[in-house]
């Protein structure tokens, strides 16, 4: 079969979506929320350490799912772009939004003239002075930015997570309120998560300069409906699980909301939030010469 | 604004002043003398003291440019983050940009990094910055800093001063800077013992600031007309706090009242001269 020399540019656009959604779709999901008390910020992270959820600026917080570390440094240029403009003007003049521009600016610009787009989903939150003032900003692998008015979600299967978060959530609640529907939404209806498997923050409206916030495991778990607690440790820690996960992780139709990482190995689980399962992308797509 | 990018062998990293300069928002300083026509403002006399609690830290206000009066408000002593602070002496205004550039290189590293810097670390960030502005301190630019902090790993306050060329002291006991420094420094070195309380060690470094503002022109004593008194901030467990006016202005009434029950002591109708004639 001869190589095609031309290749239609909707063909190859296409392509590149595909290939950016398949690699989002595959990882773990995030939530965003809007409550009485500030904006709530929800991931399914089994790493204490590496952090899908951090602080850009006072008021400003960052979130991705995907590919690790090319959203690790997206978030590290935007607290760049952030501590820069604060210091070239004022603190005051840092928004969300020129940020949010900025990523699309960025993103747009890899998937048009890079040879890989960037495999991630990234949202960027405000916190205002009342709950009607909060933005939060859904940017995606092309440089798409949509402004969500009251909640968010990124990754896993997000379609299926949304209508369940959106059922439930009530943006005047408070924040563990949010966060228990956060979290009772990312586990979905056929599974528990524990605390150790969220990582939570919140841009709080409390006044003060510095917003951002990590919620503790203590609050995550007293979130969790507490008869859930049992069963959560023993769903987690479940031996027999391990076997299953390693065979899923070669499966590519294996559901991508509940993934092959439920459970077992925890090396396993840190590979997944850091690097795509091998073997996948070109398995999808058919001939990798099509 | 664009989103600042680099590839991975030219990262700036987490240094903020570096990233400042990367991207061209530091201006080249001239060269040459500064001509004598443009007087810069000068801030003087900073002290910190260790004590029981952890550290404090105070400055006077005022700022002069030759022999006048500049500034009567301005402050010297601030908050680097939640458990250190710096005071600084020297040119008024690269003295203040160096304390933001200094606040922002420190919140900078902890929201890149992920992670606090250990007060040795910020200690030795401060030096850099301060070993950067050689050049403009030998046109008549000096900044002279004083960082102190309370080091949660250890449970104690710590202290460090600096030279102009960025040379780092770590002291045990207090440190002092500016033109006031060496009448200030005296009086804390005398009223000085380990493991003061906070209302000891509060009234000492108001005595030295205004034994200071006493002796040296450019350093301002507490004015009672306007309300303006020092700055002075304690560096505990708690954090930066700083100590409310209210209770400064207490507490030099109270030491105006001690100096002059000292003054009236001292003979009839304040005393007699040597050789015996009334004043």
């Amino acid at each position: 079969m001869s190589m095609p020399f031309y290749v239609a540019p909707e063909q190859v656009m296409k392509d590149r979506a595909d290939y950016a959604r398949k690699g989002i779709a595959r990882g773990r999901s995030l939530v965003a929320g809007v409550s009485a008390d500030g904006i709530v910020l929800v991931a399914e992270n089994p790493s204490a350490t590496l952090r899908k959820i951090s602080e850009i600026y006072d008021r400003i917080a960052f979130a991705g799912v995907g590919r690790y570390n090319e959203f690790d440094q997206l978030r590290v240029a935007g607290v760049r772009h952030a501590d820069l403009k604060g210091y070239s003007y004022s603190r005051e003049d840092v928004d969300a939004r020129s940020l949010a521009n900025a990523y699309a600016q960025a993103l747009g610009q890899v998937f048009t003239h890079e040879m890989k787009p960037l495999e991630v989903e990234i949202l960027v939150a405000e916190v205002g002075p009342d709950a009607a003032d909060d933005q939060l900003f859904h940017i995606l692998y092309d440089g798409t930015v949509i402004d969500e008015p009251l909640r968010a979600v990124l990754g896993g299967d997000a379609e299926a997570l949304g209508e369940r978060f959106e059922a439930d959530h009530d943006p005047a609640a408070d924040a563990a309120t949010v966060l228990r529907v956060a979290i009772r939404a990312l586990a979905g209806p056929d599974r528990t998560l524990s605390a150790g498997e969220i990582e939570a923050a919140m841009l709080e409206r409390n006044g003060d300069r510095r917003t951002f916030r990590r919620l503790t495991d203590d609050e995550i778990a007293a979130a969790i409906d507490p008869t859930d607690g049992a069963s959560d440790d023993a769903d987690s820690a479940d031996p027999a699980d391990a076997p299953q996960a390693d065979s899923d992780s070669a499966d590519d139709s294996e559901d991508p909301a509940t993934g092959p990482e439920v459970a077992g190995d925890p090396a396993d689980v840190v590979d997944a939030v850091l690097e795509e399962p091998d073997g996948d992308a070109a398995g999808g797509d058919g001939e990798p010469a099509g | 604004m664009t989103l600042p990018r680099f590839t991975a062998h030219d990262d700036p990293g987490p240094d903020f002043a570096g990233l400042v300069r990367r991207v061209g928002l530091t201006p080249a300083l001239p060269g040459g003398d500064l001509p004598s026509g443009l007087t810069v403002p000068h801030g003087t006399t900073v002290v910190a003291v260790r004590y029981a609690d952890g550290v404090v830290m105070a400055g006077d206000r005022r700022a002069t440019s030759g022999h006048l009066i500049s500034h009567r408000t301005i402050e010297k002593v601030f908050p680097a983050d939640r458990y250190s602070g710096i005071a600084i002496a020297g040119a008024a205004g690269p003295a203040v940009e160096m304390v933001t550039l200094f606040q922002l290189e420190l919140e900078h590293y902890e929201k890149v990094e992920g992670s606090h810097l250990s007060l040795e670390g910020k200690a030795n960030q401060l030096s850099q910055m301060v070993r950067n502005h050689l050049p403009a301190a030998m046109q008549g630019l000096a900044v002279v800093p004083l960082f102190a902090g309370y080091d949660t790993a250890r449970g104690i306050g710590r202290l460090f001063e600096y030279d102009v060329t960025g040379g780092r002291y770590e002291e045990q006991d207090f440190a002092a800077s500016g033109s006031g420094m060496l009448h200030a420094g005296t009086v804390v070195k005398l009223g000085y013992r380990p493991e003061l309380a906070r209302d000891a060690v509060v009234d000492l470094v108001l005595r030295a600031l205004w034994t200071a503002a006493d002796e040296d022109s450019a350093t301002g004593g507490p004015d009672a007309l306007r309300g303006i008194w020092p700055v002075i901030a304690t560096i505990t467990a708690s954090g930066y706090q700083r100590v409310p006016d209210d209770e400064l202005a207490e507490r030099f009434e109270a030491l105006i009242e001690e100096i002059r029950a000292a003054r009236s002591t001292s003979g009839p109708a304040g005393g007699t001269l040597p050789g015996g004639e009334a004043r």
